[in-house]
């Protein structure tokens, strides 16, 4: 049996000591894509915390293996060093901090971490540049704070500037589309397409079909209640888009 | 015994040394000096150490300086050239008093590329050769009366750096003063008192730089006092790096005069218990001030910002901002309080304090104070005090930023704003370092 990339196994996890996930199973193989849907408060972002390893986000049962290995109790800066990503529903502000100075620290911590030498300066303004320009982002938000005064959607292009810098080999990417205006949401699409091969996973939460037209997954996921009530291909988000959630919650309830 | 102060016994053991030393202080010979420093013996003899129920002392304590026994005499300590340029702040300075327990040291000093018209030397060199200078600047009145520490100090100073600049005067270079405290077998006190008499359209930038050699206690009271004629430009950078057991009690007073402006900045890291006053009047219209401070704190150090900044004249602007970073056991205090006088309209006063606290059991005590008594004025104030970003320090790790440089980031990023403010070029980087350095918790 080929080892998955991603083997998530009967997952339990708490937040403020309420259980959110409760029983959930996934494997994600290298090179595939699989996209995650579901109602409100499902558990969606619950599940990309525990798997960037949040604070406060308790696994209380089962596992969630990396390359064979447990996640579990690794922080959250380890995890990157592995090749872990998360892009973020709600992107943090981080004022006094410039996006060019988050992304060098990004890119040497994962570095060191991994006993690699860290990146020259003038490299790595250059390779920084040449990605930000791919994702239509001026140098002006490149000297600016991480986020501070971003529109929502240049939030979630910076997400994927980070993705693009760091790249990373699972990238949970959560609701990226959201707040993307149709051109916005091709750029971004291109970018994530841009990192897609046969070493690089990708789990794409969304509430929308339209996303999974640009990034086509191979597999699509409905989570409801805190687990994944069912699994099929890309034609699964395009049942949804017309039949909605309703028996799946009753399912989940069930 | 009064109860706004401490126990006479304290202020008197403080006093008792002065008929004795007396005789051999600065400028025995001058006769209004011997009867300053007689105004402020007296002075301090009534008013003794302020205790907590005297409304600026409300938070922090000075009953620990009462307790111990500290040596008044002169320490004969020394200090090895070696040692310097661990020490030396700034960029290489080409003019540098170095004093040590508060006493000038010719040798270690170097005074180079001074232009005409500017002096810089030794308080004691200057009240035995050129007390004239000292007469016009140095602080009588208000310091006695409201400034018990600094009573004391106009008592006892027997040394401390005096920088003169004729009219017009313009320094390229920043001045560096390096105060190195050495501890000893008895902790050692002094009472540097230091002068900056900036004349019509002169400028300079000092750095008044407080270090600590030793792990020992030593007490230091000092009293800077800047005097900024018209349209001069002076900028005070002051670090405080004493030693973690010593204490640090400094009075910063300031006269500003038409159109000129103080750029101050307190950088403080070091001392058990330290406090720095600052004191401005801007005396006549645009007058302006600027004052910025940065404090880094740990363990049960408790550090003091208290400023007073009186608008005595029409069209005085000023603008403050300090920020705090606390961890352990740590306190700190900003008292800010802005006065505007009556007929002084038009007037521009914005102060912030703003403390990280990194601990639980760190704290910050924040009094605005703003006594307006003009109508024509815009003046604002706000305090904050919170923890780091737990959302932020995620994001950062997410990352694969490791927790402790997340953490040191997010603290540099705080102090930014503050640190961002200062004009001077050749501080910026060594400040960074200084936060870097107190953040990896590593002791210089
Ligand atoms: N700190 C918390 N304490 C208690 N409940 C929480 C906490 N954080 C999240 N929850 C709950 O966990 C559930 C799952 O939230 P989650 O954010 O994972 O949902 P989601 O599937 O991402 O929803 P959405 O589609 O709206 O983004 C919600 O009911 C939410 O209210
Ligand atoms: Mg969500």
């Amino acid at each position: 049996m080929t080892q998955k990339m991603l083997e998530i196994k009967d997952l339990h996890a708490t937040v403020d000591g309420k259980e959110i996930l409760k029983g959930l199973n996934l494997s994600i193989g290298a090179g595939e894509v699989h996209a995650i849907m579901g109602p409100n408060g499902s558990g969606k972002s619950t599940l990309s915390y525990v798997l960037a390893g949040r604070d406060g986000y308790e696994v209380t049962g089962g596992d969630v293996l990396y390359d064979g290995e447990s996640l579990v109790d690794l922080v959250p800066e380890e995890r990157a060093a592995k090749g872990l990503f998360l892009a973020f529903q709600y992107p943090v502000e981080i004022p006094g901090v410039t996006n060019m100075i988050f992304l060098k620290n990004a890119v040497n911590g994962v570095r060191k971490q991994r006993g690699e030498p860290e990146l020259d300066a003038m490299e790595f303004l250059k390779f920084v540049r040449v990605k930000a320009k791919a994702l239509s982002m001026t140098d002006d938000m490149l000297k600016r704070a991480v986020n501070v005064g971003f529109s929502g959607g240049e939030k979630k292009r910076n997400e994927i500037l980070q993705m693009a810098v760091l790249e990373p080999r699972l990238a949970v990417l959560d609701e990226t589309d959201s707040g993307l205006d149709i051109d916005a949401l091709k750029v971004v699409a291109d970018g994530v397409n841009a990192l897609r091969g046969p070493e690089r996973s990708m789990l794409v939460i969304t509430h929308y079909q339209r996303l999974l037209d640009y990034i086509v997954p191979d597999h699509v996921h409905i989570l409801a209640g805190g687990r994944i009530v069912r699994s099929g291909d890309k034609g699964l988000a395009l049942e949804l888009e017309e039949r909605g959630y309703a028996e799946f919650v009753d399912q989940a309830a069930a | 015994m009064s109860v706004q102060t401490l126990p006479d016994d304290a202020s008197r053991q403080f006093l008792a040394p002065y008929a004795e030393l007396k005789p051999a202080l600065p400028g025995a010979d001058s006769d209004w000096l011997a009867n300053l420093r007689d105004d402020g013996a007296d002075a301090f003899r009534q008013r003794g150490f302020p205790g907590s129920k005297v409304e600026d002392w409300r938070y922090t304590s000075l009953a620990p300086l009462t307790k111990s026994a500290f040596d008044w005499r002169e320490p004969e300590a020394t200090l090895d050239a070696e040692q310097l340029p661990a020490l030396v702040f700034g960029r290489e300075a080409s003019c540098r008093l170095v004093l040590v327990n508060g006493r000038l040291s010719r040798d270690l000093s170097a005074v180079a590329g001074l232009p005409d018209g500017a002096t810089l030397m030794g308080f004691a060199e200057a009240a035995d050769q050129s007390p004239d200078l000292l007469r016009e600047a140095l602080g009588g009145e208000s310091v006695l009366a409201d400034q018990p520490l600094a009573a004391l100090n106009t008592a006892f100073m027997a040394d401390g750096f005096v920088l003169h600049l004729a009219d017009g005067v313009v320094l390229e270079q920043p001045v560096e003063i390096l105060s190195v405290g050495t501890g000893g077998k008895q902790p050692p006190l002094y009472h540097p008192r230091n002068l900056i008499v900036a004349g019509a359209d002169s400028r300079a930038t000092v750095i008044e730089h407080h270090v600590g050699l030793c792990i020992g206690a030593y007490f230091a009271n000092v009293v800077t006092e800047i005097v900024a004629g018209e349209r001069s430009i002076v900028r005070h950078c002051k670090v405080q790096d004493e030693s973690r057991e010593a204490f640090h009690i400094a009075a910063t007073n300031v006269h500003v005069g038409r159109d000129a402006m103080l750029d101050s900045f307190v950088f403080a890291v070091g001392g058990h218990l330290s406090r720095n006053e600052i004191r401005v009047k801007l005396a006549a219209p645009g007058a302006h001030c600027r004052l910025h401070g940065a404090y880094l704190m740990r363990g049960t150090q408790h550090c003091d910002n208290t400023t007073i900044i009186d608008h005595a004249a029409p069209e005085t602007n000023s603008h403050e901002l300090y920020k705090g970073v606390l961890d352990d056991e740590a306190s700190g205090v900003f008292q800010g309080k802005i006065v505007v006088r009556p007929d002084s309209q038009k007037i521009d006063g914005h102060q912030m304090n703003r403390a990280l606290l990194l601990s639980d059991k760190a704290q910050i005590n924040s009094k605005p104070e703003l006594m307006i008594y003009a109508d024509d004025v815009k003046c604002s104030h706000g305090a904050t005090a919170g923890e780091l970003d737990d959302e932020a320090l995620f994001y950062l790790r997410s990352r694969g930023v490791p927790e402790a440089q997340a953490r040191r980031l997010l603290v540099e990023a705080f102090l930014n704003e503050a640190i961002d403010g200062i004009a001077l070029a050749g501080m910026r980087m060594p400040l960074e370092q200084a936060v870097a350095r107190w953040m990896s918790g590593a002791a210089r």
